[in-house]
């Protein structure tokens, strides 16, 4: 099925649709090192759902989650986010989409000089139209969401790894995203404080109507997703609901 | 407007990368301001020593001043026969001349009895020779033979004459081995030529320097009438006498000295090219700071980028590191610089001191400098892909 007749048929639902990937391939490497680290993949993830992305090491899901995120160029097939194809998309495009995705890393990547307030108010200066005030009003608010209304002037490196998860998230829903791609974000943080993690970006992505995508190897945050997406070799095995 | 930088206030990423860590901005800041400290020295002595070379040409009552052709410059003067300077009365412009008879003479310094070259100007002690009003008056006191006025900014080493002068004592010495009494005190200044000045009667003069002939001087001063253009009677002068006397204007004649430590020495080119080690010194630690800066922070950069930060914004960031390091940077230059200016001139006597143009354009070279070392660590940082921080 070519992507201009699946397009068509789902027409209706299409306002609902975050991501849209059809028969995507890509390549790491060149020449004789050239290796195939995607193959086929097509899947759709809909506004609200939360998807959860699992398989082993070296199976290409956090190659999958960069395509998605605008921040690899489509080699072959293609990944359409809220519309916006992304295959021979423009530098600029790809930029502007990405301010619409969310993004949690497993290193969290919180700027070491800056404090979880400012850390979080560096994704809600993403947001044009707002006031330098509300832009700080809205940060302490997420970090009060998380929990982490008594560590706002702290710096990166007097959080623990789970009060950084925290920050990070909360950076990453401050800029507003319809769309929010994690990449193992319990992977660094004990079981409690995992789940906790977890809960709360569930929680927070139906609150705003935000579709998530998880990658993870932790069998034990299975439950909170709406679906299961198993990978290996580069290909999508099944999906479990 | 007031609204709008509220709105478009952001958090200073710039200021908090750098004063992240303090130790590494010190350091930074430490190499800016001694590149240019070092800017602001070797541009004040090239300066300066220009200034200084024309510090007593600037003092002259004149319009108009003949030279020989042979003077090289006030260290190398040749003289030319007074008769040239007398010819200039015939012009209807002209309302006065003076001779003058310039060289150098050993001064001995009464107190240690060591001597050291001093500049001696010779003039008839009737006609003006300074436009001080009160030098006139000064001057009275050489139609004695044997005396002269010390200039009372010489250097040290001339002996404490000033000191001595103004306790009333009775001061006398040898020039050129030929006794001299200090008949008063002016204030000319030294040059980097002459270390001190002595002003004194032709008669004088030629008594100490028997060897100048009578009828030869070395510098010819030439007054005119108000109203009159010196640029159109120097042209007619020219025109006139023989081309054994050079005719310049009083400007030409600050310029002639002027030019002369340009053109013929190579102490020009050595404070300027002073002046760019301190520029290249600088642009080095620079951009050794802003590049490791640039790539310690690659990943925040990088999460930035993915975030959906426009590589632009973060250039500015960069941009914005360079021009705080300027700034913060110039400042202490600036201080540091006026302070050594100070010193210098406080014990060398001479003319330097921070000008506006002077401390404009060190400012312009350290920004320079800091931008084009924010420019190249840019490279690094286009070079970041946000996709390698998954």
């Amino acid at each position: 099925m070519s992507f201009s007749v699946m397009k068509n048929k789902t027409y209706k639902d299409e306002s609902k649709l975050a991501v849209e990937i059809d028969q995507l391939s890509h390549w790491f490497g060149k020449a004789s090192t050239r290796r195939k680290v995607l193959d086929n993949i097509s899947m759709k993830i809909s506004t609200g759902e939360v998807v959860l992305l699992t398989g082993p090491s070296g199976c290409g899901k956090t190659t999958l989650l960069t395509l998605i995120g605008a921040l690899r160029k489509v080699e072959e097939g293609s990944i359409s986010v809220f519309g916006h194809q992304l295959r021979d998309s423009s530098r600029r495009t790809r930029q502007k989409l990405r301010r619409q995705i969310g993004m949690i890393f497993q290193g969290h990547n919180l700027l070491q000089c800056l404090t979880s307030e400012q850390n979080v108010q560096m994704g809600a200066d993403l947001i044009k139209g707002l006031s330098y005030r509300s832009r700080r009003d809205q940060s302490r608010e997420w970090l009060r969401v998380v929990g982490l209304e008594d560590h706002m002037v702290k710096l990166p490196h007097d959080l623990s790894g789970g009060q950084k998860q925290r920050v990070a998230i909360a950076r990453a829903l401050a800029a507003r995203p319809k769309l929010l791609l994690a990449d193992e974000p319990t992977s660094a943080l004990d079981s409690v404080t995992g789940r906790e993690v977890v809960d709360l970006l569930k929680k927070l992505a139906l609150k705003n109507s935000c579709a998530v995508l998880m990658v993870t190897h932790d069998p034990r945050i299975l439950d909170v997703a709406d679906r299961v997406l198993q990978m290996e070799d580069g290909r999508l095995l099944n999906s479990t609901t | 407007m007031k609204s709008s930088f509220w709105r478009e206030r952001r958090i200073p990423l710039a200021w908090l990368l750098l004063t992240r860590k303090p130790l590494r901005l010190l350091v930074a800041l430490a190499g800016i301001c001694f590149a240019g400290i070092l800017m602001f020295m070797q541009l004040g002595f090239r300066d300066g020593l220009f200034d200084a070379s024309v510090t007593v040409h600037k003092l002259f009552d004149t319009d108009l001043v003949l030279m020989s052709p042979r003077s090289m410059s006030s260290i190398g003067m040749s003289g030319f026969p007074r008769r040239r300077l007398i010819q200039t009365m015939a012009h209807k412009d002209v309302e006065g001349i003076t001779a003058v008879n310039w060289n150098f003479l050993l001064w001995r310094n009464p107190e240690t009895l060591s001597t050291r070259s001093i500049l001696a100007l010779g003039f008839e002690p009737n006609d003006p020779l300074l436009k001080d009003p009160d030098f006139s008056k000064k001057a009275k006191a050489l139609t004695m033979r044997g005396r002269v006025l010390f200039d009372e900014l010489s250097r040290d080493e001339f002996g404490p004459i000033p000191e001595w002068f103004r306790e009333g004592r009775t001061i006398e010495t040898e020039v050129a081995g030929k006794r001299v009494r200090v008949a008063g005190l002016v204030s000319l200044g030294p040059s980097f030529g002459a270390d001190g000045n002595l002003i004194t009667s032709r008669e004088t003069f030629l008594q100490l320097l028997p060897s100048t002939p009578v009828g030869s001087i070395e510098i010819g001063l030439v007054r005119l009438k108000n109203g009159s253009d010196s640029s159109l009677v120097a042209k007619s002068l020219r025109a006139s006498l023989p081309n054994d006397v050079m005719v310049l204007t009083r400007q030409g004649f600050i310029d002639f000295e002027k030019n002369y430590w340009k053109t013929s020495t190579s102490i020009g080119f050595i404070f300027t090219l002073g002046a760019a080690m301190g520029f290249v010194v600088g642009s080095v630690i620079v951009y050794q700071i802003l590049y490791s800066d640039v790539s310690d922070h690659l990943p925040e950069y990088a999460t930035l980028m993915a975030m959906g930060y426009r590589l632009k914004t973060l250039l500015g960031v960069v941009a914005r590191e360079g021009i705080l390091l300027a700034v913060m940077g110039y400042v202490p230059a600036y201080i540091t610089g006026s302070g050594l200016y100070a010193l210098v001139r406080t014990s060398t006597k001479l003319p330097i001191a921070m000008d506006p143009q002077r401390a404009v354009l060190v400012f312009i070279l350290i920004l320079f400098m800091c931008m084009g070392s924010a420019l190249l660590a840019m490279r690094r940082l286009v070079d970041a892909d946000p996709a390698e921080i998954f």
